[in-house]
């Protein structure tokens, strides 16, 4: 595991996602209100690019013919087949247990403090002054 | 098969049958006493078993100016000592399940129910029998259960499969709260009210084609159950596919979570996969399987519906699904065939044990 730089926080924006490439896996990070997340972004049933897929709500219910929406914009739909996908856990709706796709910790770190230790930043620089989305894959 | 190995095994699908309309004039209301002579109508058997059919009665248990299935010492001889049957299972598919009228079709059944009380369950301690009921007025089958749940030896409640509209539907929930309220399975047999083709296509030419597709009709009704959340609101109801065949199930299992896990959301009360909910609440009677002719492919396919708790045994007496005692194809398991025999009969039907000798 190491840290790799996504980008400055003021350049991803809230309701974005974007794509990195670490170690030859592509993994999707998402920024949910200010919060990101990461998963890796091959769906675990055919392959599917999750990223692409509809970030939506859990729609639940308590009985027959009712319905719920629950963890809104946290629940990723796959563009191929449609599984669900937990943006946090990267779990499954349908089988959480056997079928789920990598996350990954996603953290805001301040530049200072990537200076200082190993990361990886390959298309920018890292300046001491910003803040910046670090994943650990 | 050994003879020993059906021992004390309980049948859960035989027909006696109602002969002609005579038979039930002692257990009908007057109105229809009379109505029935009035009109003159014999014969009320619905067409998916034509007497002479082969598949109606196995040809060693025909006898001469005798309907199928309606003679109790028949019955006894062939089905029940034959197998040393511990219990048995009595459904009767009369024409009171597919009455174009509520109230005719209601009188049908209540008829059925004190007859085969009084010339069956009465004659033979080892018979049981499900509860006919008219899916044409659901407040009429509600009736029809509380009248006759109170007698132990009823011990399900039994539709044709193919109805009026799909199962899940909430038109047939009363039937399906009094069911789970009275600990009574309710038993789907193969047959229509032939209200619709019984193919989603149109009207077959042939016999062939209408027993056979009648599995569609199973995998219809099973999916409708499920998705309209019948289960997720009834959490102990049990339901029992009767003749349905076997071996189609795994297929449907695979078609049926493929799809949810893309559509889940629009049944957001299905909360665990289709094949987990059916082999909880859904059994089927062992008769036919529908085996291929080779043994170990059976086992596969066994391993496949991913439950030893799904099947129970039965004859289907009289209807000719095997001969001599070949009542359970070669390839079942040898784990499967005491379940099947015994436990999963007398887990599915809980009033069996409770029942007085
Ligand atoms: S590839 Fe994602 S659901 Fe099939």
């Amino acid at each position: 595991m190491s840290k790799h730089v996504v980008a400055p926080v003021t350049e991803f924006l809230d309701g974005t996602h974007r794509l990195v490439h670490i170690n030859g896996r592509t993994i999707a990070v998402f920024n949910i209100d200010g919060e990101f997340f990461g998963i890796a972004n091959a769906c675990p049933h055919q392959g599917g690019s999750l990223c692409d897929g509809h970030l939506g709500s859990l729609v639940t219910s308590d009985s027959p013919g009712q319905y719920r929406l629950e963890r809104k914009g946290e629940i990723l739909r796959c563009p191929w087949h449609g599984w669900e996908f937990d943006i946090r856990s990267g779990q499954s709706w349908c089988d959480p247990k056997r079928i789920r796709t990598r996350s990954y910790q996603v953290d805001v770190k301040e530049g200072f403090e990537l200076v200082k230790g190993p990361y990886v930043a390959d298309t920018f620089t890292v300046s001491v002054e910003d803040r910046y989305v670090v994943i650990e894959a | 098969m050994h003879a020993t190995l059906t021992s004390g095994a309980i049948d859960c699908d035989l027909h006696p049958a109602v002969p002609t309309i005579k038979a039930l004039m002692p257990y009908l209301e007057e109105h229809w006493q009379d109505a029935f002579i009035a009109r003159g109508i014999d014969h009320f058997n619905p067409m998916s078993y034509p007497p002479n059919a082969p598949l109606t009665c196995r040809p060693d248990w025909r006898e001469p100016g005798v309907f199928p299935g309606s003679d109790l010492t028949a019955l006894q001889k062939n089905a029940l000592d034959a197998f040393g049957t511990r219990y048995a299972i009595c459904n009767t598919v009369y024409g009171g399940q597919i009455a174009t009228s509520e109230t005719m079709g209601a009188a049908m059944c209540q008829a059925v129910n004190d007859w085969i009380r009084a010339e069956w369950l009465d004659r033979d301690h080892r018979l049981r029998a499900s509860i006919v009921v008219p899916p044409q007025d659901p407040a009429a089958a509600v009736e029809e259960i509380e009248r006759c749940a109170v007698d132990q030896r009823f011990v399900q409640i039994m539709l044709p499969v193919g109805v009026e509209m799909m199962l899940g539907r909430k038109f047939y929930w009363p039937i399906y709260e009094a069911a789970q309220r009275h600990n009574l399975p309710v038993g789907l047999h193969a047959g229509l009210m032939y209200r619709f083709a019984p193919t989603s296509t149109g009207w077959p030419s042939h016999y062939l084609q209408d027993y056979a597709s009648i599995t569609q009709t199973f995998e219809d009704q099973l999916l409708s159950l499920v998705s309209q959340g019948v289960f997720s609101k009834f959490e102990d109801l049990t339901v029992v596919l009767i003749e349905s065949g076997v071996t189609w199930l795994p297929g449907f299992l695979w078609r049926a979570v493929k799809t949810w896990r893309g559509v889940r959301p629009e049944v957001p009360w299905v909360k665990e996969s289709p094949a987990e909910t059916i082999r909880r609440h859904v059994r089927l009677t062992a008769q036919p399987i529908d085996a291929p002719a080779d043994g170990a492919q059976l086992g596969r396919i066994m391993d496949q519906i991913g439950s030893d708790d799904m099947l129970l045994f039965a004859t289907d007496f009289p209807h000719w699904q095997f001969d001599g005692r070949e009542v359970l194809p070669p390839g079942l398991p040898d784990r499967l065939v005491e379940k099947i025999m015994i436990e999963n009969p007398l887990r599915t039907y809980t009033r069996l044990e409770g029942t007085v000798q």
